[in-house]
């Protein structure tokens, strides 16, 4: 049951900035406290109703000497299918499912989007081709904030499978330690497929992709002592990094390792570009499975990412007309989730 | 076929699933929506076994094999048994000798890879703060400013140098920041619509 108020429904207490909500069973006396909100909260949520049973509802302002009720009902609570407060989140996700259905399917027909050259991304046939030409191994890693259901993991996984193919076409030793048990099982396959792919099934060793420890200091220390040992020549840092960002970036500097980063985190980025050669910046990262494979469909998408930023922008340009206009039903509407 | 449809089809129903649920408040979605997440709790910890298989199997091939650094192995495979070992005979309460290794061992290591961040952020900061061109001289003065700005000093300067400092922190900063928050936002959005319509296969290693 959603409660919901304005400012002018307690004029009766001017300085009152605190609700205390009440609720009783119809026929019954005594009012049961059940919730205390601000005034600006302007609605309240009671989810511990049953179904189809009539409750009344109290609100009470105080302010100062004197204070103000408000009731309502009786009223009963129905199971509902939609949430109608989420309608702005529901347009936004079918403008982002039809644009994205619309462009791949243009993209049939018409010349492949152009997508600007990326310099991390470029960057990794050389990492693999130094680590080659040295004799050392690459090491990828996907940070330790992220698990299987994060896009930025899936992302990272697109971008290992163009690895491991460079790395078993090179017939470079690839490290792919982690901190999630479940992205170790997804790495494996990934990378398998790519060394069969490849045609060097017989290259590819299980024990190279493993898991370190769920403890973010300890796989921090685990792939530490990787980087140390084997001293790669190539450092992948792509997927969710948190704290233990820089403790990688700067010990894959120490051992001179060419390092391609990128993450969703705005804060870690920082760390990746002063302590790495290549940094993938916002939707970099997740273009990077598009614009290394070049399929159509998947630059498509990637495109996608274009004309709904113009959309945004637009959407801001307007909301800050109207707000310099005084009105917020732009703004108010964007707001509601 | 089936081994190339099904985990696609997985993937959609879930997908799709987990975007119904966030729309819908019926009891029987969110019971649904809390099962399945039951369900990847599950998962996880039965994955979390075949995780530590790994590290012992690993370690154990090492060993075997006299790789380079098997010693390291010998350690880790020794930690591993001794806490399952102090934890299963006796107890992870407070007192235990698991609790008493944890706090007196396992705590203090991290804290030391924790503590080398000290480090780490003075070399990175004075690769990245180095004088070397024009837009490293920008970072090197705006850096300048927002620190001078965060201690008691640079309000003796003036109150000109907090308030350039918030002004840069609040107005540009906030402003590149939200960009790239935008530009993640979306990419995430598109590559998890990519994975739910199968137009992303990459994760599953074959196209």
């Amino acid at each position: 049951m959603t409660l919901c108020w304005s400012a002018y429904d307690f004029v009766g207490s001017s300085a009152a900035d605190t609700l205390t909500i009440y609720r009783r069973n119809v026929g019954s006396i005594a009012w049961k406290l059940i919730a205390v909100a601000a005034l600006s909260d302007e609605s309240h949520l009671d989810d511990s109703v049953a179904d189809g049973k009539p409750y009344e509802y109290m609100i009470v302002a105080r302010g100062g000497d004197s204070s103000s009720n408000l009731y309502a009902g009786p009223v009963s609570a129905s199971a509902q299918w939609y949430n109608a407060h989420r309608t702005t989140v529901l347009i936004g996700t079918l403008v982002c499912v039809l644009t994205l259905v619309a462009v791949t399917l243009l993209s049939r027909r018409n010349k492949p989007f152009y997508i600007r050259p990326i310099k991390g991304l470029e960057a990794v046939d050389e990492a693999v081709g130094r680590a080659t030409e040295m004799g050392k191994p690459v090491l990828f890693t996907p940070g330790w904030g992220g698990d299987i259901q994060r896009p930025t993991t899936i992302a990272a996984l697109n971008i290992l499978r163009y690895v491991a193919a460079k790395t078993a076409e090179y017939r470079c030793d690839l490290y792919f330690p982690t901190h999630d048990p479940v992205i170790m099982a997804a790495a494996e396959e990934v990378v398998r497929e790519s060394y069969i792919e490849q045609g060097q099934a017989d290259m590819y060793n299980a024990d190279n992709v493993f898991y370190t420890s769920s403890s973010q200091l300890g796989y921090a220390a685990a792939v530490d002592g990787v980087v140390s040992r084997y001293k790669p020549a190539a450092i992948f840092l792509l997927g969710t990094f948190e704290g233990e960002a820089l403790i990688l970036a700067e010990t894959g500097n120490s051992v001179g390792a060419m390092q391609v980063a990128g993450t969703d985190s705005t804060i870690q980025l920082s760390f990746f570009m002063v302590a790495c050669d290549f940094t993938l910046i916002g939707e970099e990262l997740f273009a990077a499975s598009g614009y290394l494979t070049k399929d159509a469909k998947i630059l498509s998408s990637v495109k996608v990412q274009d004309f709904l930023k113009i959309a945004i922008v637009a959407l801001l340009f307007a909301g800050a007309i109207m707000v310099t206009f005084g009105s917020n039903t732009l703004a108010e509407w964007i707001g509601r989730t | 076929m089936l081994n190339k449809k099904m985990p696609l089809a997985v993937c959609f129903l879930a997908g799709v699933f987990g975007l119904v649920q966030y729309f819908s408040p019926h009891p029987m979605v969110v019971s649904t929506y809390s099962t399945l997440l039951d369900w990847v709790q599950i998962i996880f910890a039965f994955t979390l076994i075949v995780g530590v298989l790994s590290v012992f199997q690993m370690h154990f091939k090492r060993i075997s094999r006299r790789e380079r650094f098997w010693g390291f192995s010998i350690i880790t495979l020794m930690a591993i048994v001794v806490m399952a070992v102090a934890g299963f005979a006796g107890g992870t309460d407070s007192g235990s000798v698991f609790v008493w290794m944890f706090d007196n061992m396992q705590v203090p290591m991290q804290s030391t890879v924790f503590a080398l961040l000290a480090f780490f952020v003075a070399s990175a900061a004075y690769r990245g703060f180095r004088l070397r061109n024009v837009e490293a001289g920008i970072l090197l003065a705006t850096a300048l400013v927002i620190m001078l700005g965060r201690i008691p000093v640079g309000e003796l300067i003036g109150d000109f140098v907090p308030a350039s400092a918030e002004w840069i922190l609040n107005v540009p900063s906030m402003a590149a920041k939200r960009a790239v928050l935008i530009g993640i936002g979306l990419g995430s959005i598109t590559t998890a619509l990519r994975v739910i319509l199968g137009i992303e296969r990459s994760y599953l290693g074959r196209n």
